[in-house]
Formats: C-alpha cells, structure tokens, sequence
C-alpha cells in the first residue's frame, strides 16, 4: 500500500494509506482528513481541493495542466508548488507523499 | 411593489431534483414555480460539470450533466413550471395552520410566491461568490468591496482594483474603465482563462498607459468605518507593497452556501435539513427538503435517490394542496388520466 500525509495549517500531520490510481483527494475524503472540501466531488470545477506539495514532491507530482492552471484561479493563496488533489492520482512513485492543506478553500 | 404570484409548490432550486419534483408533483395535478440564483436551470449539473459523464442514473448507462438536465427540461414541459432564475429566495412567512400550510416566499428580485407547499431542493446549497480569506474583510463588504455590479455609476471617479483572471474579471474591468479614476487589475499569473479579445483590451490599456496590471495576490485589507484605504499586494517577485484604492471587486468563482433558508426556523444539521424517509418532510410541516440538501439515516448524495425522495415528498404535497381529494396511485404506463396530462393520451 502506498501511503499520504497529510499536513493542516495548524502542522498536525495525518499519514494515512492511499490506493493506486485513486486520487489524493478522494484519499482525503475517504479518510475524514480536514482541510479538503472538494465541492465539485473531483471535476477540477471548483478549486476547494487545494494542497501545496511539499518541495521534495514537486517534481513527481508534476506540474498542474491548463485546465487546472486556469482552476487555481479560483483558489486562494495560491503558491508554485500549489495543486488541486483531485488531479493528483495515487501511485507506487508517489508513495510517502506529502502534502500541506490551506488554512481556508475559499 | 412586488410582483405576487400564487401556485401550488414553491421550488427553491432549479437542479436535477428541483426539476424532478415539477414532474411528481405535476402528475397529482399540483403546480409548481422554481427559484434559482443561477441563470439557468440545471444547478451543479449545469454550472459544475455539463460535459462530464454520469454513469449512475437508472436506465442511462452514460449522460452528460447537461444532457440530463436538457431531458429533464423536456420531460416537465407538459406541466408548465414557472422559472424565477438569476433570484435568491430570501424570505419564508407561515401564513396557514400545519393542517393547511400556506407560506410566502420573497426573492431578492422582488418576487412573491404563495404557496401551499415548499419543497428545498437546493442541493449545496445557493452559488454565491467566493469571498477571499482576508482578516478583516467582512467590514468593507457592499461598502467598499463587492462581488458584483449593480449600478456602474456607483465606480465613478474612484480607484477601483479588479481581482481576477477570468471573464468577469476582464469584463468589468472593460466596462469600468472609463467610468473610474483608475483601474488596477491584480492577478496570480500572466494568464488569462477570459476570452482572448477582452485579454487583448486589457493589455493594450495597459500598453497605453490608462490602467495599471500587477501580477500578484492580495494578502491584506486597510481603511477604517468600510472604506477602504489600500490593499497589501504580495507581488510574484515577494515584494509586498500597499495599493491605495476605494474600491475592490474580487472574483474568485462561485461557492456553494446554504443562505437564508439556514435562517427559516427549520431543524438543521451541519448545514443540511433533517427530514423523515417517508414524505422527505422537514420539522416544518408543508416544508420538504429533497436531494443533497436533507440528511437521514442511511442517505446518500445521489441524483437516483433524490429523484425517489421527490416521488414520496409530492405524495404528501397532495394532502396539502387537496386536503379533501382522495390519493389514488396510478402507473404513467397504464393510466389514461395521467397520460391525459402528460400530453400523450
């Protein structure tokens, strides 16, 4: 099993384990970890499923696409190594991933 | 003055569910008036994601958002609801007694409703704008900073800073350049989700000097009684500085808020409606709540199971609107009176 962690604004982490192919999202969901709303339920329509991903992952995790670029619009605070969870599929690569929630999703 | 209508169901929310209930409610001979904040019907199926396929509605192995809602548009037309679109329902009055409810619904457009029952089918709750999460912000809203336009001339002469990088952002800072002293739009990149021709004339204000563009986010509020002084603006180069400003239009897109139904006296439960599972009836007698906006035992945010709660809500609906008709259940297939209605009789 790969596994996630998730960091809050507050720095409590919440490592838990992630199946392959889901999204980083949906592991949230699934696993109650606060801080991720995702209202549009993972149509990169809303933007409420903001994360920042730690440096060491950035290059993984990969750059966000046009259509999700043009999402981040609508969140806040928005930084380099901001992404939307929904668009972050879980794999063996990224097992150990780290990700920080925003103090607020808009 | 305001405009009165009077029907048998007040809708509020012009979703998949909201639509659904047009149709049960039409087949027992009650007739319906929906109320949306958005400009067209459909709600998240429509404004969240009309292209993206659906796979769980009954009988449909694949649907698009939009297509669902364009066959549910057709499927209602026999019954002729009333859309009140682009209006807030803000306001509910109990007229009636719990035996023979009557309430009246104001919207933010000045519209009356009377209905002898209400059904909430308002999903998320009401879009409404995304308010950017900035300490203090509360104490400049609709005074120095606003989520739409109402009145232009209200921009006159004042130092206006648009937020933003999509349509609504280029198009009023369009539209209010030449009504302000001086326009500043600030965005996070130096790109644009807006339409080319309208980035173009932006940029070619830019270019001649009679508006100013920042590539940036806003990090903080000044001002003090609601007026607004200046913005801290976190360039993408790190640098902070103060814009001073009068005014501030942030569009961030929209969010979804449950509104001033939360304010209706009904029970709640983390900002959605408790109801029974067998008329879908909130702790207000007349006042039903179907699809993502209710919670049961066992419920589950599907459009299917919406549809079914709409079934049962109308069945009860009937004894409020007819209190001295008796129910008789009849099939659409069979039934030559509820063809009749249909139109296909």
């Amino acid at each position: 099993m790969t596994k996630v962690t998730y960091i809050d604004s507050s720095g409590q982490a919440r490592t838990v384990e992630a199946q392959v192919g889901s999204t980083v999202m949906e592991t949230a969901l699934r696993n109650s970890i606060p801080g991720i709303e995702a209202e549009c339920g993972g149509a990169c329509a809303c933007a409420t499923c903001h994360v920042y991903v730690a440096d060491e992952w950035t290059e993984k995790v990969g750059k966000p696409s046009q259509m999700e670029e043009d999402m981040l619009d609508f969140a806040f605070e928005v930084r380099p190594n901001s992404r939307l969870s929904c668009q972050i599929k879980v794999s063996e690569e990224l097992d150990g991933l780290v990700v920080t929630t925003p103090a607020k999703q808009g | 003055m305001s405009e009165v209508f009077a029907t048998d169901v007040a809708i509020v929310g012009a979703g998949p569910i909201g639509l659904f209930s047009v149709f049960e409610l039409g087949l027992l001979d009650m007739k319906s008036h929906l109320i949306d904040i958005l400009p067209k019907a459909g709600g998240q199926c429509a404004e969240l994601y009309p292209e993206k396929p659906i796979y769980d509605i009954p009988g449909f192995p694949i649907i698009s958002g939009q297509e669902l809602v364009d066959n549910l548009m057709k499927q209602i037309h026999p019954f002729g609801p009333k859309f009140h679109l682009g209006e807030m329902v803000e306001s509910l009055k109990v007229l009636g007694t719990d035996q023979r409810p009557l309430f009246r619904i104001g919207t933010d457009a000045d519209i009356v409703i009377e209905a002898k029952a209400v059904f909430i089918a308002a999903g998320g709750g009401s879009f409404q704008p995304k308010r950017p999460p900035l300490a203090g912000l509360d104490a400049f809203e609709n005074t120095s900073v606003f989520y739409s336009v109402r009145k232009m001339e209200h921009f006159r002469g004042r130092r206006v800073v648009i937020v933003g990088g999509g349509d609504s952002a280029l198009d009023w800072v369009l539209n209010l350049h030449p009504v302000a002293s001086r326009i500043t739009l600030i965005h996070r990149r130096d790109a644009f989700r807006a339409a080319p021709h309208s980035v173009n004339a932006m940029r070619a204000l830019v270019g001649a000097g009679a508006m100013d563009f920042v590539l940036g986010q806003v990090t903080g509020v000044k001002g003090e009684n609601g007026q607004l002084s200046a913005l801290t603006v976190r360039k993408e180069s790190g640098d902070v500085f103060d814009l001073a400003c009068d005014v501030m239009l942030p569009f961030f897109g929209l969010t979804m808020k449950l509104g001033p139904v939360a304010g209706w006296g009904l029970n709640l439960h983390e900002n959605l409606i408790p109801t029974d599972t067998e008329k879908f009836e909130t702790s207000m007698p007349g006042i039903f709540a179907v699809g993502d906006i209710n919670t049961y035992p066992g419920k589950l945010k599907l459009i299917l199971c919406g549809f079914h709660e709409a079934a049962l809500a109308a069945q009860r609906a009937f004894h409020y609107v007819y209190p001295d008709k008796k129910l008789t259940f009849q099939y659409t297939t069979s039934s030559t009176s509820l063809q009749r209605k249909l139109g296909v009789g």
